[in-house]
This record gives structure tokens, sequence and C-alpha cells, in this order.
């Protein structure tokens, strides 16, 4: 009996470590392991077979032949349409979190300075879209923004406009897109920030002569840095890889990274170049990711 | 005799005139018809429980509240239309209040850089204010780096760095331990006095209260009890409120049977002698119920049965709380009424009545207060 409880009280101690192994057999098995092949894939060259490219390692002669190929990098120098696309997706990502920054703070703001009653409906109406499919709604845009959509009809009902406006398969369907979608990503660390702040200090600033805007650019704002940072991190992220969204609202000219790497990947069948080039948009992204790394630690720190 | 002087006090001469103010939320009277004189120079403090209506009056005098009617007068001017950030008025609030992503000298120039003045003028005017709270050393620090008692500095500094009209201090003491306190109600009177600012400040300790302030005003249930100097207000308290609200009483309910021009004498079931005060009470005389109150302090045991007639009674000991300077005596009378009589330690170990002895309590004609039921 003695024996059992001993080892059970042994087993309370390796619980830590088996708590930890969870979510790191999760990560290793659904983040490192892809990562690997992909990373294995971009030196690999394209071939006719299954799958669709060679072999890092082979065996001839009875000894290993380690064949490793960089002309898939040399390649993305050489066709100004990826630095094109690279370039168009960091702009698109950049604008869009602008966007979402300037739609999403004021919402943030109202909604952490509402009646806690409030808040939550306000908080449960900024999530509830994200209950239906994200496909379908960005496929429900297209239903506004086409020629004779919701949006032109009203307008041209409203005499606003004589000709549809051209929305859809532009530039501007695919930010009306982005920031509608990742508004919420926006708001949620925003809006976490705000509402820890202490409303005596807008009072003591007021108090000591500042009016509302005053005390906001000077008090608020830089408080609200580092949910800014998480906030325009999280949407920023993720929008530079985005391939639905452009795909369905821009327009054929559209090119961006996401776009790119599909095209490589199903239609010219092209497994190194496409692994190489999601590799080259990782490392671009390593920086943002850092910073938002480090900002959430700080949050975090800040919040205990 | 000399009028009281017409120039920039106001009319009657005092510096802050509040007049009939009222505030309701709802259907709740937070401020009921409070109207107050504060005199230039003054440190004026409000008392009272929490939910009485201090901190509410304090913030309409800051501008955070609007009342529903009255006026508030300061140097001649009504400025309850006034915006917070218009008003001549600083405050230093509970929690400080103090930006966390400045330093100590920013915090303090915040207020200068509102009103557009001159850097240099600025810089000066910091030094100036760190100078004053003694924190020259922590200029650059953040106030998370900085100790209770010296984040009440610079919030003071603070408060202070725009020269305002009034100064307003809320519960200034709330955050700090009960030694730090002690001296730092000391230093904030000598820096306030320093400066000669008049100040209005909240607080639910009368410990506070009547080592800062000069003169203090109790409120309850949003209307001032009473008001006037500590030593009135302790001594001379005119309601059972304001008795039972500064330090304690022993109290005994009775009716008056004689009422001359300088005494009175009262009877009451709950002792055995009548008692007595050296002071005429002008009863109306439908009704003569009343309740006299006599401090613990000015009460006197002994194991003799004392002289005379009036203002003494029979009792033992129930309990001593020995609390160092002076102990505390519970005196249980026959009826079961238990009176509270301070007594001095002045001697280190004297012979002093102890548990269930048999003693009498009594004080002098002067001691007894006749208040209102």
């Amino acid at each position: 009996m003695k024996k059992v409880t001993e080892r059970l009280k042994r087993h309370a101690e390796h619980g830590k470590r088996w708590v930890i192994a969870v979510p790191t057999l999760w990560l290793m098995l659904f983040f490192a392991l892809p990562f690997l092949i992909v990373l294995k894939i971009a030196f690999a060259e394209s071939a006719i077979a299954i799958p669709p490219y060679t072999q890092l390692l082979t065996m001839a002669d009875d000894a290993f032949d380690l064949h490793v190929y960089f002309g898939n990098f040399i390649f993305l120098t050489e066709d100004a349409l990826y630095l094109t696309a690279y370039l168009n997706s960091l702009k698109m990502a950049a604008i869009s979190t602008f966007l979402c920054l300037l739609i999403g703070y004021p919402m943030a703001y109202h909604i952490a300075r509402a009646k806690p009653s409030t808040q939550t409906v306000l908080l449960l109406l900024i999530l509830l879209p994200s209950w239906t499919s994200f496909l379908i709604r960005i496929y429900a845009w297209i239903g506004i923004l086409k020629s004779n959509g919701i949006l032109n009809n009203t307008l041209m009902w409203l005499g606003v406009v004589d000709q549809p406006l051209a929305i859809l398969n532009t530039n501007v369907a695919v930010y009306i897109g982005i920031v509608y979608a990742y508004l919420p990503f926006m708001i949620l660390p925003l809006y976490a920030n705000l509402v820890k702040h202490d409303h005596s200090l807008i009072e003591a600033s007021q108090d000591l002569g500042a009016r509302w805007l005053q005390s906001f650019w000077r008090i608020t704002f830089p408080l609200s840095r580092n949910g800014i940072i998480a906030g325009c991190m999280l949407v920023f992220i993720p929008v530079v890889g985005e391939y639905v969204i452009p795909e369905l609202l821009g327009g054929t000219n559209s090119i961006v990274i996401g776009k790119v790497l599909w095209q490589e990947f199903f239609n010219n069948r092209d497994w190194p170049l496409a692994s190489s080039l999601a590799l080259i948009m990782l490392l671009l992204l390593m920086l943002p990711i850092h910073f938002f790394r480090k900002y959430q630690e700080k949050e975090w720190e800040e919040g205990k | 005799m000399i009028e009281p002087s017409l120039s920039r006090d106001g009319v009657d001469g005092h510096f802050l005139q509040i007049r009939s103010i009222v505030k309701t939320y709802d259907d709740v009277v937070a401020v009921n018809d409070v109207s107050l004189d504060i005199a230039k120079g003054d440190i004026f403090a409000l008392l009272g429980a929490s939910g009485s209506g201090k901190s509410t009056l304090l913030r309409m005098l800051a501008g955070f509240e609007t009342p529903n009617s009255g006026k508030i007068i300061l140097d001649g001017e009504d400025i309850v239309s006034l915006a917070p950030y218009r008003r001549p008025i600083n405050m230093m609030f509970q929690s400080y209040a103090l930006f966390p992503h400045m330093t100590v000298e920013q915090n303090i120039a915040y207020g200068l850089k509102q009103d557009r003045m001159p850097k240099a003028m600025i810089a000066d005017k910091v030094v100036q204010m760190l100078r004053l709270v003694h924190m020259e050393k922590y200029a650059k620090r953040k106030p998370e780096q900085l100790s209770g008692g010296q984040r009440q500095r610079v919030a003071l500094a603070r408060s202070l760095a725009k020269s305002p009209k009034l100064l307003l201090l809320d519960e200034p003491m709330g955050a700090l331990d009960k030694k730090l306190r002690n001296r730092m109600q000391l230093e904030v009177v000598d820096i306030i006095e320093s400066v000669g600012v008049t100040c209005v400040m909240v607080t639910h300790d009368q410990e506070e209260a009547m080592t800062m302030a000069n003169r203090i005003a109790i409120m309850e249930e949003g209307s001032i009890v009473q008001s006037g100097t500590p030593r009135d207000i302790y001594e001379a308290p005119n309601s059972l409120q304001a008795a039972e609200f500064i330090g304690s009483m022993n109290l005994f309910r009775g009716a008056i049977t004689v009422d001359a021009q300088d005494h009175a004498v009262i009877d009451s079931d709950e002792i055995n002698n009548q008692l007595y005060v050296s002071y005429g009470v002008t009863t109306a005389i439908e009704d003569k119920h009343v309740v006299f109150a006599v401090r613990p302090e000015k009460t006197l045991i002994s194991r003799d049965q004392p002289q005379g007639e009036y203002n003494w009674c029979r009792g033992v000991v129930h309990d001593i709380a020995y609390l160092g300077g002076h102990s505390v005596y519970h005196i249980r009378l026959n009826n079961g009424k238990i009176l509270y009589s301070f007594m001095v330690n002045s001697d280190r170990f004297a012979d002093q009545p102890t548990w269930e002895e048999q003693v009498y309590v009594y004080w002098s004609d002067d001691s007894g207060l006749v208040l209102r039921p």
C-alpha cells in the first residue's frame, strides 16, 4: 500500500512534465514536422514523379547520396514576379493593418468604456460573424460588391451614382474583405488592453488642464501601445499569406504571395519552388513575429 | 470692531463658498443641500464614512461631477459650469493616478505643458517642486520604481506645480501603511502650509482629519452634521451623531429636571445618581428628553466613594485594555450598562484597580454635555 502511494507521488511530480508534453507533442506533430517536410522539399528539384520532386537522400551503390539543390531560391530572384508578389503582399498587409487599426481602435475604445453588461453584448456582436464559415462570409461580399449587387443597387436607387461602381475584382474589394475579416483580431487585443486602464489617470490629466483629445494622445494612446502592437501583428502576419480573399474578391492582376504559391503548387505542380516561396515568406515574417512575442510577454507581465 | 474686508475674498470674507449644493443619482441623494465657507489658507477636512457624500462633494469641486443645483464660488467666481481642465483647482488622487509611462519629472511637468509654459520655465518649476517634496534624486525614475511615500510626494508636487488656488486631497493617506501615514500627515501639512494653498481634503479617518486639518466638517448621509475646529468638534459636539462619530462617548438617556441659567440637572434610569452640567440648557417645555454625554478620558476611577451627590456611579471592573500610554477600563454598572474610562499610565507599575474589583467612576461638573437625542 505504501509503495502505491509513493509511486503516485512520484507520478504527481512527473505530472508537471506530462502537462507540457501534450502541447509539445502537438507542436512537433503539426508544426515542426510539416515545417521540416517543407524545408526538405524546398531544397529538392522538381521532377515528374509521385511525389513530384527528387529525394534529398538516395541510396546508390551501398552509399548515401545527399542531393541539395539551391536552384529554387536562385530562380525566385531571377523572375521579378516573385519579388512583386512579396512586395504586394507586404503592402497589402501594411495598408489593411493600418485600416483595421483606424476602424478598430475607436470600436475597442468605446466597448472598453461601455457599461460591463453592454460590453459583453458588444463583444459578442464582434465575435458573432466568425461563427459562420469564413468562406461563406467572403462569398457574401461578392453579392454585396458586384455591379448589380446590394451596394451598387442602393447607390443607384439613391441617385448617388448613375453607373454601377466597379468594386469587385479590384484592390478596393480585397481591402474591404480583409479589413472585414480581420477586424476582430485588432479589436480584441485592443479591448483587452483598454479595459484595464485606470480611469483616474484621465481624470488626473483633465484636472491638470488637458482636454479630452490631449488626454487621449498623451495618456490613453501611449498606454495602449502593447495592445496596438498585439492587434497589428495579429492582423499583419496572417494577411501577408492571405489567399482566399484576394482570390475571391481581387482581380486577376492582383499578384500576392498566397496566390502565386497556389499557382506554383497546383497549376505548375512545382512543389519545390512553392516550398521555397513559403520558406522565404516565413523568414520575412520572423521579424514581426519576434516583435509580437516580445510585446505579448510585456503585456503578460504588466497584467500580473 | 473691524469689518471683514470686502476684497477678492468674496462678500463675507470667504475664499471658497459652497452654497446649497445638491447632487442626486437617480433617486439617491448623495449630497443634500450642503453649504460651507472655507477661508483662504485653511486646510479643511470633510470627514465621513463611506457613502456619506464627502467624495462626491470633492469631485464636484474638481469638476468631475456636476451638482443638480447650488453654487461653488472660488475667489469670487462661480465655477460650477467650468470644465475640470479650466478650473484653478488641482487634486491629489487617492491612488495618486501618476502617469505610469512618464518619469517623475514628466509627471510634474504635465500640467505646466498644458498651459504652454516656455520650456525653460517648466524646467525651473519642476526643479523647484522636486526640491519642495525632497525628491530631487528621483527625477528620472518611473512611478513603478518608487515606494508608496515617494509616490505620494510626486503626486503632491504634481498637484501643486500649477500653483492652484485650491488643492484637493482625496483620502491622502489611504494607500499608506500606518507608520508611514503618521509621518506623511505632518510632512504633507508642512508642504501645504509652506506653499500657503487653501486645501480641502476628504478622509474617513478622524485622527488624520484632526492631525492635518485646522477645520473639519463631519458629513453623514449627504449632509453636514457639524463643522468647526477639531477641538470644537471633539469638545462641543452639537448632536449625538457628531459626538458618536469622533472619539468614544459614555451616553445616558434621561430627562431634564432642573434647568437654571448656570446649570442643569438630569435624571436618568441608566445611573443611580443624578447628572449635573455646569451650564444652562434652555429646554423646550414639551420635550425634556436629552442625552447626557461624557468622554472616557474625562472620567476618573477610584476605590473610594466620591463626595457629592452628582456625576458618579459604582460598578465593577469588567475588562481592561492596556494600550501602553493609557488603559481603557470597561466598568459594568449594576444595571449591566458598560462605562468606558481612560486611565493614564503615568507610573510604570502603579497599584491600579483590577478585574472584578468594585470601583467608583466620577467626573467633574464641567465635563459632561447635554445633547438632543
